[in-house]
């Protein structure tokens, strides 16, 4: 998967929390390429590694966090960058917005100022220059009458534009890189489908990659070109955001999508779930981390991590039982 | 008539209004939050929170709650379980009004249970899980040992091995496991109606699957009523005979689950249901059925609250409030396209 060309290529990822005796492995091997232009969705439940692959790219860890392997975005080593460089590339090469805009803007300053004060930092002009670039952005992600709305305070904006203004401050500085972290997991349904199209119709528009991290399947099927499904601190399962849905081929990324709601044949009827709980990252099983709770494991299953399969174009699983899997024909999903 | 004969459960608990009484009736419930905005301020902004909510729970069924922050769904939940105090409006258990002497809200609550969304916010972190459980009945008044019991009896319904998990605190225990507790709690009183408010939007996915599971098989085995508030609209789909979708404070449409689902009535709940990610990778969402946020409940749109976001909307709507209007089949929308009589403009284009 060695791709020198990829805007970013995360190879062999770790990250490690907690004193060495008790640690908790978040991320055990993640190997990951981002191509310009293209959104790529981070699928995954909560402590399956998602959110810390994502913050992995900007550093975003506490001190005490260990990082292995290898991330290069652009051409650059992330991991070797002195803090210098790394402040000079957050935010200008690679920019992020977060679940909750609330606590991502500082609540004491005006929104606009914000923005200005980074456009300010990272290109060296004038605050009234960087004014003038806010109220460029706020016209950009559709913010209603934005020359008033610069003038506010984050909490004089609704959960919506407070999105929209948090996207406006990612892109202040041209970022070629925008990383995603379930940016609109807490908005309303009617307001979470108008963030998705704008950062959908942004990323065509700029030429961004997108790394979007989620745990709803239907927001990754709105977004990504690509799905990677996280489970136990890895990737289980990739390719393209079709395929993903239509052929899942780990037993993981099946089980979510027959347990969904959605997908229930009719009423009174019961959801096919998938058993046991999400696994325990301080310690984690020696062989697959699905395992315990799928029903196709066998023996080597529970020994050995299994390795990625590939199955298709750009499409891989790593299931050992993949090749045995009974060939299944496209699911309908409605 | 069907009845769950349980041993466990007290004479008073029967059915007393009998099958065709409601087990809920909601009547014209009003709850305005007011804040005076300090001392020196002039004008009193009102939250109107639940403004006007009329709606019955039948024995048996499952109600879902649809509609966005800000709506009411919560305040309806909380106004039913009298943790807070309505305005105006009656609330009506088996026939017989909530708090008066025919039925206390003791006895009401040993009948009314609730469920809430964060699971570990809402158990106590001193006690365990077993203290827990056995809690309620014994503020009821049963011995501790038969209290006891009836935890253990309900740890082991809701698929928690009592002998691992009975002595555990809230904290050694997964967010699915532990809402499980909520739901064994929420059981301890053998009551006949849960409300369950976002029970299971903090859960995993993976997880979400097999509580819904559990709640149904619970509905099955105890014959509850079950009223289920979420945002998921298809969790509320799966769960619910009957929906009632919300806005800012009012009820915009109730009826058959599937009814609202595959013909709404009202635009609100058309462009709700048009904002669910499409999950078909050939045929993405292109146009955001709606613009902009859900108007503040502090001064609310007058006319139909939601004509400010309406593509249908006209003069009428903002000068005249629809009434829930019968569009047949037990469903009911709030719109004035709803009603032939209205005088819509686009009614006499059809």
């Amino acid at each position: 998967m060695a791709d020198s060309d990829a805007l970013v290529d995360v190879r062999r990822l770790t990250v490690d929390f907690g004193p060495r005796k008790k640690q908790v492995r978040a991320v055990a091997g993640v190997d990951l390429t981002l191509q310009k232009g293209e959104t790529v969705a981070l699928l995954g439940e909560s402590g399956s590694g998602k959110s810390v692959t994502l913050r992995s790219l900007l550093r975003l860890h506490p001190g005490s966090a260990r990082i292995g392997g290898s991330i290069t975005v652009d051409g650059r080593d992330v991991l070797a960058m002195p803090s210098r460089e790394l402040a000079a590339f957050r935010g200008r090469t690679v920019s992020m917005i977060f679940q909750d805009p609330g606590l991502a803007f500082d609540p004491v300053y005006k929104v606009g100022d914000q923005i200005a004060e980074a456009v300010k930092r990272h290109d060296g002009v004038s605050l009234a220059e960087g004014r003038k670039r806010a109220l460029e952005l706020f016209e950009r992600v559709r913010i209603p009458s934005p020359e008033r709305r610069l003038d506010n305070y984050p909490h004089e904006m609704s959960g919506g534009m407070r999105q929209r203004a948090m996207i406006a401050l990612a892109l202040a500085c041209r970022p070629k890189v925008l990383l995603a972290d379930e940016p609109t997991t807490a908005l309303d349904a009617t307001v979470q489908i108008q963030v998705l199209l704008l950062i959908r119709e942004l990323q065509r528009e700029l030429g961004l990659g997108v790394i979007f991290v989620t745990h709803d399947i239907g927001v990754a099927v709105e977004v990504a070109d690509r799905i990677a499904v996280m489970y136990g601190g890895r990737i289980v399962e990739m390719g393209s955001c079709a395929t993903v849905i239509r052929n899942p081929a780990h037993p993981y990324t099946r089980g979510l999508l027959t347990s969904r709601a959605g997908h229930a044949a009719q009423k009174g009827s019961r959801l096919v779930a998938i058993p046991g709980a999400p696994p325990d990252l301080a310690n984690l099983p020696p062989g697959c981390a699905f395992a315990p709770r799928c029903s196709e494991a066998i023996e080597q299953c529970r020994q050995t991590v299994p390795e990625a399969v590939s199955l298709d174009r750009g499409h891989f699983a790593c299931c050992i039982r993949t090749a045995d899997a009974p060939a299944e024909p496209a699911r309908a999903i409605a | 008539m069907n009845v769950i004969v349980d041993t466990m459960k007290p004479v008073d608990d029967v059915d007393r209004g009998g099958e065709a009484t409601a087990l809920l009736s909601v009547r014209g419930l009003i709850k305005h939050f007011g804040s005076s905005n300090g001392l020196l301020a002039r004008t009193r902004t009102v939250v109107r929170a639940v403004d006007g909510v009329d709606f019955d729970v039948m024995k048996g069924e499952t109600l879902g709650i649809v509609g966005e922050s800000g709506c009411g769904k919560s305040t309806t939940a909380r106004l039913i379980m009298q943790i807070i105090k309505p305005d105006l409006g009656e609330i009506l258990f088996d026939g017989e009004k909530v708090g008066s002497t025919a039925l206390g809200l003791n006895d009401f609550r040993k009948q009314t249970q609730m469920v809430f969304q964060d699971s570990y916010a809402s158990l106590n972190p001193r006690l365990t899980v077993e203290d827990t459980i056995a809690f309620g009945p014994r503020v009821h008044g049963l011995p501790r040992k038969a209290a006891v019991e009836r935890a253990h009896d309900l740890l082991h319904r809701v698929g928690l091995e009592p002998s691992r998990f009975a002595g555990r605190y809230p904290h050694e225990i997964s967010g699915g496991q532990r809402q499980r507790i909520n739901i064994a709690r929420g059981l301890a009183l053998e009551p006949r109606l849960l409300i369950l408010d976002e029970a299971v939007s903090a859960l995993d996915k993976s997880v979400e699957a097999q509580v819904l599971n559990l709640l149904l098989d619970l509905k099955d085995e105890f014959g509850l009523t079950y009223i289920f508030i979420s945002h998921d609209l298809n969790v509320v789909r799966f769960m619910s005979d009957r929906v009632m979708v919300m806005y800012l404070g009012k009820v915009a449409e109730v009826g058959p689950s599937e009814s609202i689902f595959t013909k709404p009535r009202h635009p609100y709940t058309e462009a709700l249901l048009a904002s669910m990610p499409s999950m078909d990778p050939d045929h993405r969402t292109e146009e955001a059925p709606i613009t902009g946020d859900p108007p503040n409940p502090i001064n609310p749109p007058p006319g139909c609250r939601f004509h400010t976001r309406c593509k249908f909307t006209a003069t009428l709507c903002a000068n005249a409030e629809p009434a829930l209007h019968d569009v047949g089949g037990e469903h009911l929308a709030a719109c004035h396209l709803a009603n032939p009589e209205s005088g819509h403009p686009r009614l006499s284009l059809a």
